[in-house]
């Protein structure tokens, strides 16, 4: 998978002038290839950061937006002292609704991208095999990936609805529960209502990040293995697992990113449940809602933050390399 | 240490059927290998002996018993791939004991019997790489040490030289000889569409057409008494000079065949013609000549030629060594 052998290093002395040269049409070729995505990048997200950034120290709101004073880390934590002797803190990091939503944004990624993880393995080893009209359940196990979300949170919220939702019917009829249940309203089973959707719309994509895995691995060892007698449980821990892992840990990565972020799944099927109330939805809220711009920019900057913080901690635990391969 | 028997074995993928009814003795400790043309069916059979692809009819016995409906692993069977097939993300050493980590013996055990494979095939200071940080040939080692180490009762190749170099090629074909001699109760099925390889390491060869078997025999045996115009011009290199018409005729046959090492250069042969084109390999050269024959005819001659292009040069064949076979191209009796 791994590339040996790459480029030579440039010579430390410039031996001869051509080959520099050939080197250095390279190296600008290279840079005139990436100037439209960094400059793309720089317009649509960099700005963007930025300005979030520099809001989430000011005391900016959604009315007046431009006539604002820089107040430093106000936003996020600041406290006075009372005559009385008390001190009171304030700011997002003692605001107890967004730590609400960064246990709730964290425990749904958990829960989510693990069991996708399993899910799609599982449906990537049953693509994997060879079977009459594969390229069909190929094409048709992606559809709730390719449904919009919005559509898919809608056509949710019917089945999972407390009167009228096939969920409930099916459910009492079967015996598994006594009696209707308000799925997206409860405050117990909001999230597992929300955690059923993102499972049931994600794992095809898992699916097929992981097959993109598995077909890398080569028919042959299995012959071999099958040879050497060991069985198919053992091939799948002891060579499949082993092998798929770099694209593994890529599909996770990318799933953990897409999960930590999630809003408009909530927003639709779940809207203004505190117990599924994350971190997008919080900052959101303050942005538009409450009209406290420079507060939301602070939570979207933590938010940022602790997105970057815990990629930068998976790749460095995980030892993934993103160009494949393991390092 | 098992002789196999092949009954009427067939195989269809879909409608076509690729193994065509294929009955065969291999005898115990026998080095048989399998040759043919590419899509003849010989690694197909080869796979329907290993168990990696099940028999559609017929019956295949290990020792007198069927084990058609055996696991791979059960058949006591051990396999070289064309394409090494080495788990990558294993040592050489984790490669050749993971078989039997799994299936039996200690730690001592196994450790002694991967060292005495990795010794006989001189491996031993690859033990702790991973399969991409050796050369072809040193994989084609620890794929054979592999299959060492499971101490088949038969032993089977599937092209295990076609990915090595000319040179490479030549050395491990030595190695797997000096393997046979040195596992001397082990069958082994060696698979290879190169009829050098087979003639080199075969006890007895076993040509394959279309699914069918054209002619078992040892390698002289099918040197010298093809049994089909098909093995006769499979079998030795260059390929032996095919004569229709007229020069056939003279001999009472349909084909006539003449090895080139069979023509003589004489003074006043029964065929002449032009020299059109040599091969000159140092030890001995080939000369060819142009006789009025469908393709021209191919002369060896010792040492370098000294027939230049264009020269008209007779010969005569050793009459002696011609081949004469008949409309349906089985060899003709005297």
């Amino acid at each position: 998978m791994s590339v040996d052998g790459t480029v030579a290093a440039p010579a430390a002395t410039p031996a001869r002038p051509i080959k520099n040269e050939l080197l250095a049409q390279r190296v600008r070729s290279a840079r005139i290839f990436l100037v439209p995505m960094i400059v793309a990048l720089l317009i649509v997200a960099g700005w963007p950061l930025l300005r979030s950034i520099y809001f989430s120290f000011t005391d900016a709101s959604l009315t007046n937006l431009y006539d604002h004073e820089w107040v430093g880390f106000a936003n996020y934590l600041n406290w006075r002292t009372l005559e009385s002797g008390r001190t009171i803190f304030r700011g997002t990091l003692v605001d107890p609704g967004w730590w609400n939503a960064v246990w709730n944004t964290v425990r749904f990624a958990v829960i989510s991208v693990s069991l996708e993880a399993v899910f799609g393995m599982i449906v990537a080893l049953v693509l994997n095999a060879e079977f009459r009209g594969r390229g069909i359940v190929r094409a048709a196990i992606l559809i709730p990936w390719a449904i919009p979300t919005i559509v898919s949170a809608r056509m949710w919220g019917w089945m999972l609805n407390d009167q009228f939702g096939i969920l409930n019917d099916l459910f009492l009829r079967l015996g598994l529960i006594s009696e209707k249940i308000a799925w997206t309203a409860n405050a117990e089973t909001a999230m597992t209502a929300v955690l059923i959707v993102d499972i049931w719309k994600t794992t095809p994509f898992m699916a097929l990040l992981i097959l993109a895995g598995l077909q890398m691995i080569p028919k042959d060892i299995y012959e071999a293995a099958d040879i050497d007698g060991v069985h198919p449980v053992k091939q799948f821990f002891r060579i499949t697992l082993p092998l798929v892992r770099p694209a593994l840990m890529v599909a996770i990565i990318f799933r953990i990113l897409d999960a930590m972020r999630i809003f408009d799944l909530i927003y639709v099927l779940t809207p203004n449940s505190s117990a599924t109330e994350t971190m997008s939805i919080v900052s959101r809220e303050n942005l538009i809602e409450f009209d406290n711009f420079a507060y939301g920019s602070a939570q979207s900057t933590l938010l940022f933050l602790i997105i970057a913080a815990m990629t930068i901690l998976y790749i460095w635990l995980g030892r993934v390399r993103l160009d494949g391969g393991d390092r | 240490m098992a002789n196999l028997e092949l009954r009427n074995i067939r195989k269809s993928f879909g409608a076509v059927e690729v193994i065509r009814g294929v009955d065969l003795t291999v005898n115990s400790g026998e080095f048989m290998v399998f040759v043919g043309p590419s899509g003849c069916g010989k690694s197909t059979l080869l796979r329907l002996i290993a168990g990696l692809e099940n028999i559609t009819s017929g019956e295949l016995l290990f020792d007198g018993e069927v084990v058609n409906g055996l696991t791979p692993s059960k058949r006591g069977i051990a396999m070289v791939f064309q394409s090494y097939a080495l788990y990558p993300h294993m040592t050489v050493y984790d490669n050749m004991a993971f078989g039997m980590q799994l299936a039996k013996g200690t730690k001592e055990q196994i450790r002694e019997r991967v060292l005495k494979a990795a010794q006989l095939l001189q491996i031993e200071p690859y033990l702790d790489r991973l399969p991409k940080q050796l050369s072809g040939g040193q994989r084609q080692r620890v794929a054979i040490g592999r299959a060492i180490v499971r101490d088949p009762k038969v032993f089977l190749f599937d092209e295990p030289l076609s990915n090595l170099d000319a040179a490479l090629r030549v050395a491990t074909r030595l190695e797997i000889a000096k393997l046979h001699h040195d596992m001397a109760k082990t069958t082994m099925i060696y698979v290879t569409h190169d009829q050098v390889e087979a003639m080199t390491l075969a006890d007895r060869i076993c040509v394959l057409r279309d699914g069918v078997i054209e002619q078992v025999g040892t390698p002289l045996e099918l040197y010298e008494n093809p049994q089909s115009l098909f093995v006769a011009g499979f079998i030795g290199s260059p390929k032996m000079n095919f004569l229709n018409g007229e020069f056939a005729d003279a001999f009472r046959a349909t084909t006539l065949g003449v090895r080139s090492e069979h023509i003589r250069i004489t003074s006043d042969g029964r065929w002449s013609g032009e020299v059109v084109h040599t091969e000159n390999l140092g030890s001995d050269s080939y000369i060819y000549v142009e006789i009025g024959s469908d393709e021209p005819l191919i002369v060896r001659q010792e040492g370098t030629s000294r027939h230049p292009v264009g020269e008209r040069i007779s010969v005569s064949p050793v009459e002696s060594q011609i081949h004469r076979f008949d409309r349906d191209g089985r060899p003709m009796r005297v």
